[in-house]
C-alpha cells in the first residue's frame, strides 16, 4: 500500500458566500504525481492555494473540513504558516522571478531561515538548478537580472527557487499554460525527475499534459471533485459521464 | 476641406496657442531671472557669490554660502524627518492596514498638501519654537524648527508618489514571495521596496524640490540670520526666504544679487526635477 500524505476530507471552501470547493475528499500519496483537471474556474487553484493556505492572503476566504498533511491538520490552532508553505513549494501559472539576481531568486528563501554560509549557499544553487533542469543554460551567470531569461527558463527557476527550500511537496499551478512546446518539454521531464524524492500536485489545463506526466488524475468541476483514479483508468474508462465529456472537449 | 474639419484644425490651433502660452510663460520668468541674475554675478565673479561668506548688500558684499548651507541643512534636515515617517506610513497604508482605513486615511493625508504654508509657519511659531525654547535651549527659531515643519510638509508629496509606486508592484511578486515562506514584512523589505525603490526615489526628490522652494514656512520659524548655523539651534536664513525679505526694499545692485539668488535656486530645482523625472522613467521602462 502506498503512503498517504495529504488527506483532504469533506473539505469546503468559500469566497465570501460563494462556494469555490465543495465537500472535496481525496488523498495524495507520496512521491506521486498527481494531476488535477479541469475547466477554468473549476476550483483547482483554489485547491492548491488552499493546501499552503496562501488563500489566507484574500479577505472573505472561510473553509470547512479537514485538510491533514503529514498527519497535521494544517487549519489547526498550532499550525506554522510559515513553515507550512516552505513545506508545501508552490509554482504559478506566469512565472515570477523575484527583481532581483538568479543566483539571490534562488536563495530567497533560504537566507529568510538564517543560512547566510555562502559556501552552503552556493550548493543549494547548484543543486536547485540542476535538479530542475536549468543550471547549464546559466551556471555562468548567476549573477545577472533573472528577469531576463526566457519564459521557460523563468519557470525553471520558479521551481529551483522551490526546490532550494527542501520541500516536501511541490504544487505546480499550470506552470507551462504560457510556454512553448520545447520549454513545457523541459518542464515535464524535470518533473518526471523530481518525482523519485518529491510528492508533485500538477494542476493542468491541458489534458493531455496530465495524461503524459500524471500518475493519477483528479477532474475538478464547478468546485466538486468529480472522480480521482490511476490516469489510465481516467482517461479511458472514466467512471462519469462528465469527464468523458471533458475528455472528449465537449465543453471545457 | 469640408466644414467639420475646418473646424478641427480651428480647435487644434486654438489648443496648441493655449498650450504654448503657458509654456511661453515659464519661459519668460526663466529669461527675465537669468538676464537680471547673472550680469551681477560675473561682476563679481561666481566664486564671490557662492563662497563668499558674508552678506552685507549696503557696502556691496554679495556672499551667498550661508544662504546655500542653510537650504541644504534645513532641506536634509527635512529628509531625515519627513522620509522615515513617509515611508513608514506608505508601506503602513499599503501592505499592512484595512483597506477601508486605507480609503479614508489617503485623502486626508492628501489633504495635508492643501493648507497654505503661512498655516504651517503660524502653528510652528505658536507651538514648535516655544517648545524647542524652553527644551533644548536657543532662540527657539532654528535649523530644527524649520527642518520639523519642512519635514511635516513634503510628507503628503513622499506618502502619495511611494503609496502609487508600492501599489505598483504586481501582486504576483508578493505571492510569490510568501509562497516561498516569507512573512509580510520580510516580502516588504526583501521584494517590495527594492522593486519600488526607483519610484520611491522620485517622490523623495520631488519633497526635497519642495522642501527648498517652500519660503513662507520657513521664514516664520528659521530666524533668518545670515550667517552659517553653529548647529541645529541656531536661527538661519534660506535662499528663498533671502530673495523674500529684502525684495521689497532692494534696488540697484541689492535688487540684482537678490535675483542672482534666484539663479541659485532655480539651477538647483532644475537639477533635483530632472533627477527625479530620469528615476521615475526609469522604472516605468522596468
Amino acid at each position: 500500500m502506498k503512503q498517504r500524505g495529504i488527506l483532504v476530507r469533506d473539505f469546503s471552501h468559500y469566497y465570501g458566500q460563494t462556494r469555490s470547493l465543495n465537500n472535496i475528499n481525496l488523498d495524495v500519496y507520496r512521491n506521486e504525481i498527481l494531476g488535477i483537471i479541469g475547466p477554468a474556474k473549476s476550483g483547482k487553484s483554489t485547491f492548491l492555494a488552499c493546501l499552503n493556505r496562501l488563500n489566507d492572503l484574500i479577505p472573505g476566504s472561510r473553509v470547512e473540513g479537514k485538510i491533514l498533511i503529514d498527519e497535521q491538520d494544517i487549519y489547526g490552532p498550532e499550525v506554522d504558516v510559515v513553515a507550512l508553505r516552505r513545506k508545501l513549494g508552490m509554482v504559478f501559472a506566469t512565472p515570477v522571478p523575484l527583481p532581483l539576481t538568479i543566483y539571490e531568486n534562488i536563495v530567497f528563501g533560504v537566507r529568510l531561515l538564517g543560512n547566510n554560509n555562502r559556501k552552503e549557499l552556493d550548493l543549494i544553487v547548484q543543486d536547485s538548478l540542476e535538479k530542475a533542469g536549468l543550471w547549464g543554460e546559466v551556471k555562468d551567470r548567476l549573477h545577472t537580472s533573472a528577469l531576463k531569461l526566457s519564459g521557460g527558463q523563468q519557470q525553471r527557476l520558479c521551481i529551483a527557487r522551490v526546490l532550494a527550500l527542501k520541500p516536501q511537496y511541490i504544487m505546480l499551478d499550470e506552470p507551462t499554460s504560457g510556454l512553448d512546446p520545447i520549454s513545457t518539454m523541459k518542464i515535464e521531464d524535470s518533473l518526471r525527475a523530481l518525482k523519485k524524492d518529491y510528492t508533485i500536485i500538477l494542476v493542468t489545463n491541458n489534458t493531455k499534459q496530465a495524461a503524459r506526466v500524471a500518475d493519477r488524475t483528479a477532474f475538478f468541476l464547478m468546485g466538486e471533485l468529480v472522480e480521482i483514479d490511476e490516469t489510465p483508468v481516467v482517461f479511458t474508462r472514466p467512471a462519469d459521464k462528465r469527464t468523458e465529456a471533458y475528455l472528449l472537449g465537449k465543453f471545457g | 476641406m469640408t466644414k467639420l474639419e475646418k473646424n478641427d484644425r480651428l480647435v487644434r490651433l486654438s489648443l496648441l496657442m493655449i498650450a504654448l502660452s503657458a509654456i511661453s510663460v515659464l519661459a519668460i520668468i526663466t529669461v527675465f531671472i537669468f538676464e537680471q541674475g547673472t550680469p551681477i554675478m560675473f561682476r563679481y565673479g561666481l566664486k564671490s557669490f557662492l563662497l563668499g561668506q558674508d552678506w552685507y548688500p549696503s557696502e556691496k558684499s554679495f556672499g551667498l554660502l550661508p544662504m546655500i548651507v542653510g537650504s541644504i541643512m534645513v532641506t536634509f534636515g527635512a529628509l531625515i524627518i519627513g522620509v522615515p515617517l513617509g515611508l513608514a506610513s506608505a508601506i503602513f497604508l499599503t501592505e499592512f492596514s484595512h483597506r477601508r482605513l486605507t480609503r479614508i486615511l489617503k485623502p486626508i493625508i492628501e489633504l495635508l498638501a492643501g493648507i497654505p504654508s503661512v498655516v504651517y509657519g503660524f502653528i510652528g511659531l505658536m507651538f514648535l519654537v516655544p517648545f524647542i525654547r524652553d527644551k533644548f535651549g536657543g532662540p527657539g527659531l532654528s535649523v530644527l524648527a524649520a527642518s520639523v515643519i519642512l519635514g511635516i510638509m513634503i510628507l503628503p508629496t513622499i506618502i502619495s508618489i511611494a503609496i502609487d509606486s508600492i501599489r505598483a508592484v504586481p501582486d504576483s511578486y508578493r505571492e510569490g514571495s510568501i509562497a516561498l515562506g516569507a512573512t509580510r514584512w520580510q516580502t516588504v523589505r526583501m521584494v517590495i521596496l527594492p522593486a519600488a525603490r526607483s519610484g520611491i526615489i522620485a517622490g523623495i526628490i520631488l519633497g526635497m524640490g519642495r522642501a527648498i522652494g517652500e519660503t513662507m514656512a520657513v521664514i516664520m520659524v528659521a530666524g533668518n540670520a545670515a550667517d552659517i548655523p553653529g548647529s541645529l539651534l541656531a536661527p538661519v536664513r534660506t535662499l528663498t526666504s533671502n530673495i523674500a525679505l529684502e525684495m521689497a526694499y532692494a534696488s540697484g545692485e541689492h535688487r540684482e544679487a537678490l535675483f542672482a539668488t534666484g539663479v541659485i535656486l532655480f539651477v538647483i530645482i532644475m537639477i533635483l526635477n530632472t533627477i527625479a523625472n530620469v528615476t521615475a522613467a526609469r522604472q516605468r521602462k522596468k
